[in-house]
């Protein structure tokens, strides 16, 4: 099997007596979306900020491209390839939304013509081209999504981590933002989602992840996930799984 | 070359002087701890208290310890006013406003003050002022023993409101989680007020305390606040017993450096512990995270 | 280009100004201003489009200052190389506070209270050592040839300045269309999006620190030229850190053309304040500029050049005017 774009081996993230991920070991492959579910407080997002350089690990290792990259700093991790949103939208407000993906696009492009040129082109993938003059807090909690998304984009990112890019959105909204997301994938973008709106994990991943108290408690593809009885059980509580294992299969 | 007598006798004053740091640094950190900010006027409001202090005695005759029965409900007052429709209404609830807007009052106090008694240094000649324990090796001065014995009293009572009190209780709930506090229902423009004249009220108290050892100038303020920024640090943003415990200590730090190093070095040397802490561990050693 | 052009038509428009004949002593209050703009151009670097709030700024001018006087007057060094040495010196005082500081992690509050501890050092340390005149301050000998970087006439000293101004004006222009400060604005604008984007805050900030005790220390190098005295409080003093962040706080942070208004603005509050009390008032200018703060920061958060634009596009777009909330 060819080399995992992402590897962790039993990275832990301790605050002070609590352990928030507990020795997760797990390996994304190049160009697929993967999605990382479990219940609210899981340590999907410590996981997340742990990735991407945010926090540093108590223990373990993490392998991007198969180069040791544990404890780097965000910025040089992005450098790398590695990009995120925030779970809550974290734009430059008083920019504009041009300006806003000036930033990412300035990574890879120093040229101040080529970075904007290429930050109406990300704009316009996503459909934010109406929007660019506009500054970025008057935008629409679903235009901010995909800013967030257009900004991460512009560095050019080989991993992209969406943190709940879908939620506050409404169901048209989620039905149009999901194909500009497999749309990604199409570009050989590694992704991994953080994600509570199930349909979306459904019909997008490709692998899942879930985790519960911080530790691995299945993974598989969708299907497989959905009908495993420790996800039931982590979801809705002890002894859901066997109260609902007699009822038909999903 | 220094006896024990000599340093023990700078240790008994620093731990006197450092008695009312500590309370200049209470009512710095009280005001952090609950509105999270560093209040830069917190020196220009000791300068106008010790003006006030000095100008009681002088025009009205009440005697500094007498006088802050006056003064401290009035700074209340003054500190309440300038947080609820100053400071708080001009910041929009940004930090850095709230730095500049304190900063400019900061500037606006001293420079008055300058305006209206000029740059003169004034003392008080109090007829107890010299009196005072003797203790052998050192001399006790009967206003720094007051000041000493003061600050501990202000220090249990501010305690006790803070915990006996439904209004302490809501400055508590303020400071740990606004919000919350905010849905349960406390007004918290009037707890950020409430605390800021407590802090301004600290300060009036310790005016009173300095008043009778001390000279008087617009600038005194600063050379007390910027030892009191020291202290907070030290002694963790946000932390009472860290500001009376760090009150101390730098006290008998200030005390023996400048027995070393004489006046002007030793004060160095405070700035430079204060930059070293802030590099450092800016959480202090005791404080809530930076 | 339009952002060149602008600067351009200002320094021209600026330039002629002497030869209006206006009298010495307007001269000199443009003069100080100038300087002060100066110093605020600096400050305005890292404040204004770093939103890194230096309460200390006089750290640089006091160096660019007395790195000028004590060459001079102790080494004897030609005055242009030592107003060059003096930009240099206040680079230096910014790699080396900015290293400190923001490797740190020191934001905000923490920030401003270091960068005013570090000013203060410096005046002490100033006021007792010897190669700096301890408490008497330094002279600098008269000797009225541009040579020597000063001038017979005012309009000599008034045209130095101006030409700062404009190298600072340039400069900034540059760096608001430059990656470097659509980074830059990124850290100020949210640090953690900028770092999640391949944003070296850390080193964006050192860089923006010592080009702003650069300009800055350049305003503390033409203040001996044309006073020809130095001292701790004129140096290091506090005035001076408050006049820095004041300029471009009330022309408007993170502009161009702020730190030069609200220079002008201040400049004349204060000489209009001396004038009603009949000229000897201490501290009423700084009570004025206080008050303004206060005001500035409470009902115009984005200065005179946020009033201007806004009332721009009131007048030209009224339909489009979008009110856009700051702080």
């Amino acid at each position: 099997m060819a080399e995992p774009l992402l590897q962790l081996e039993r990275i832990s993230r301790r605050f002070g007596g609590l352990t928030a991920v507990n020795a997760v070991s797990l390996a994304i492959a190049e160009g697929r979306i993967t999605a990382l579910i479990g219940p609210n407080g899981a340590g999907k997002t410590t996981l997340f900020a742990l990735i991407a350089g945010f926090l540093k690990p108590s223990g373990g290792t993490i392998r991007y491209r198969g180069e040791d990259v544990t404890g780097e700093a965000p910025h040089r991790l992005a450098r790398r390839g590695i990009a995120r949103t925030f779970q809550i939208v974290q734009s430059f407000g008083g920019l504009t939304v041009r300006d806003n993906i000036l930033v990412g696009a300035y990574l890879h492009h120093a040229a101040r013509e080529r970075a904007l040129a290429f930050a109406e082109q990300i704009a316009g993938e996503l459909g934010l081209a109406s929007l660019l003059d506009r500054p970025a807090a008057t935008l629409t909690v679903a235009g901010r999504k995909r800013l967030e998304l257009a900004k991460a984009l512009a560095t050019e990112p080989k991993l992209l981590l969406l943190d709940e890019v879908l939620a506050g959105l409404n169901p048209s909204e989620i039905r149009d933002m999901v194909p500009v997301i497999r749309g990604l994938c199409q570009r050989g973008i590694a992704i991994v989602m953080i994600e509570h709106v199930m349909q979306a994990v459904m019909s997008l991943a490709e692998h899942v992840f879930v985790l519960a108290e911080g530790r691995i408690i299945a993974e598989g593809t969708p299907p497989q996930v959905a009908a495993d009885p420790a996800v039931v059980e982590a979801y809705l509580g002890h002894g859901a799984a066997a109260r609902l294992g007699g009822a038909h299969a999903h | 070359m220094l006896s024990p007598a000599i340093l023990t006798a700078a240790v008994v004053n620093g731990l006197l002087t450092g008695a009312v740091y500590a309370l200049i640094a209470l009512g710095l950190t009280l005001v952090y701890g609950v509105l999270h900010i560093i209040n830069f006027a917190h020196g220009a409001l000791l300068t106008a208290a010790m003006f006030a202090a000095y100008f009681a005695y002088r025009l009205l005759g009440i005697d500094p310890y007498l006088a802050v029965v006056l003064l401290a409900p009035a700074f209340f007052c003054i500190g309440y006013a300038l947080q609820r429709f100053v400071i708080g209404p001009a910041s929009h609830g940004d930090d850095r406003n709230m730095l500049l807007v304190t900063l400019g009052l900061a500037v606006v106090i001293e420079n008055a003050l300058l305006f209206a008694f000029r740059a003169d240094t004034r003392t008080l000649d109090l007829p107890y002022a010299l009196s005072g324990v003797d203790l052998g090796f050192t001399f006790l001065p009967l206003p720094r023993l007051i000041g000493f014995v003061t600050v501990f009293v202000v220090t249990l009572a501010l305690w006790l409101m803070m915990s006996a009190t439904d209004t302490g209780r809501a400055i508590r709930a303020v400071a740990k989680e606004k919000l919350g506090a905010e849905l349960a229902g406390i007004d918290v423009a009037h707890i950020y007020a409430v605390t800021f004249g407590l802090g301004t009220a600290c300060v009036a108290i310790a005016a009173c305390l300095l008043i009778p050892s001390y000279y008087v100038n617009p600038n005194a303020g600063n050379a007390f606040v910027l030892v009191a920024f020291t202290i907070v640090v030290l002694g963790g943003m946000g932390s009472v017993p860290g500001a009376l415990i760090g009150g101390l200590v730098i006290g008998v730090v200030e005390s023996l450096s400048s027995l070393f190093l004489g006046e002007s070095l030793g004060q160095i040397g405070i700035f430079l512990l204060f930059i070293a802490v802030l590099l450092v561990r800016p959480s202090g050693l005791f404080g809530a995270r930076a | 280009m339009r952002g060149f052009g602008a600067v351009a038509v200002v320094v021209i428009a600026m330039a002629l100004v002497p030869f209006l004949g206006v009298s010495n002593v307007t001269l000199n209050f443009l003069i100080i201003a100038l300087m002060i703009a100066l110093a605020g151009q600096g400050w305005n670097v890292l404040g204004g489009y770093g939103g890194q709030y230096s309460f200390g700024h006089a750290a640089f001018f006091g160096t660019g200052a007395y790195v000028t006087a004590v060459l001079q007057v102790l080494y004897g060094v030609d005055a242009w190389i030592a107003f060059g040495l003096g930009i240099a010196g206040g680079a230096l005082i910014g790699a080396i506070v900015g290293g400190l500081t923001f490797r740190s992690g020191l934001r905000g509050s923490y920030f401003a209270l270091v960068t005013l501890a570090f000013a203060e050092v410096l005046r002490i340390l100033s006021s007792v050592a010897p190669v700096t005149g301890a408490g008497v301050g330094i002279l600098v000998k008269l000797d009225l040839r541009p040579a020597a970087m000063q001038f017979e006439s005012r309009a000599g000293f008034y045209w130095m300045i101006l030409a700062l101004v404009a190298v600072a004006l340039t400069v900034t222009q540059i760096i608001e269309r430059s990656r470097f400060g659509v980074w830059l604005i990124a850290v100020r604008e949210n640090e953690d999006a900028a770092a999640a984007l391949g944003v070296n805050a850390t080193a964006i900030k050192v860089i923006a620190m010592v080009i702003s005790g650069a300009i800055t220390a350049a305003a503390g190098c033409f203040y001996v030229q044309y006073f020809l005295f130095i001292d701790s409080g004129l140096a290091y003093g506090t005035w001076i850190s408050i006049e820095a962040l004041l300029t471009p706080i009330i022309g408007g942070v993170g502009t161009v053309f702020g730190p030069l208004l609200g220079a002008l603005v201040v400049r004349a509050l204060g000489e209009g304040a001396q004038r009603i009390t009949g000229g000897e008032a201490p501290g009423l200018d700084l009570v004025v500029y206080g008050c303004v703060l206060v005001l500035i920061v409470g009902f115009a958060p984005r200065g005179l050049m946020g009033g201007l634009s806004q009332l721009r596009s009131r007048l030209w777009h009224p339909a489009r005017a979008v009110k856009v909330h700051h702080g």
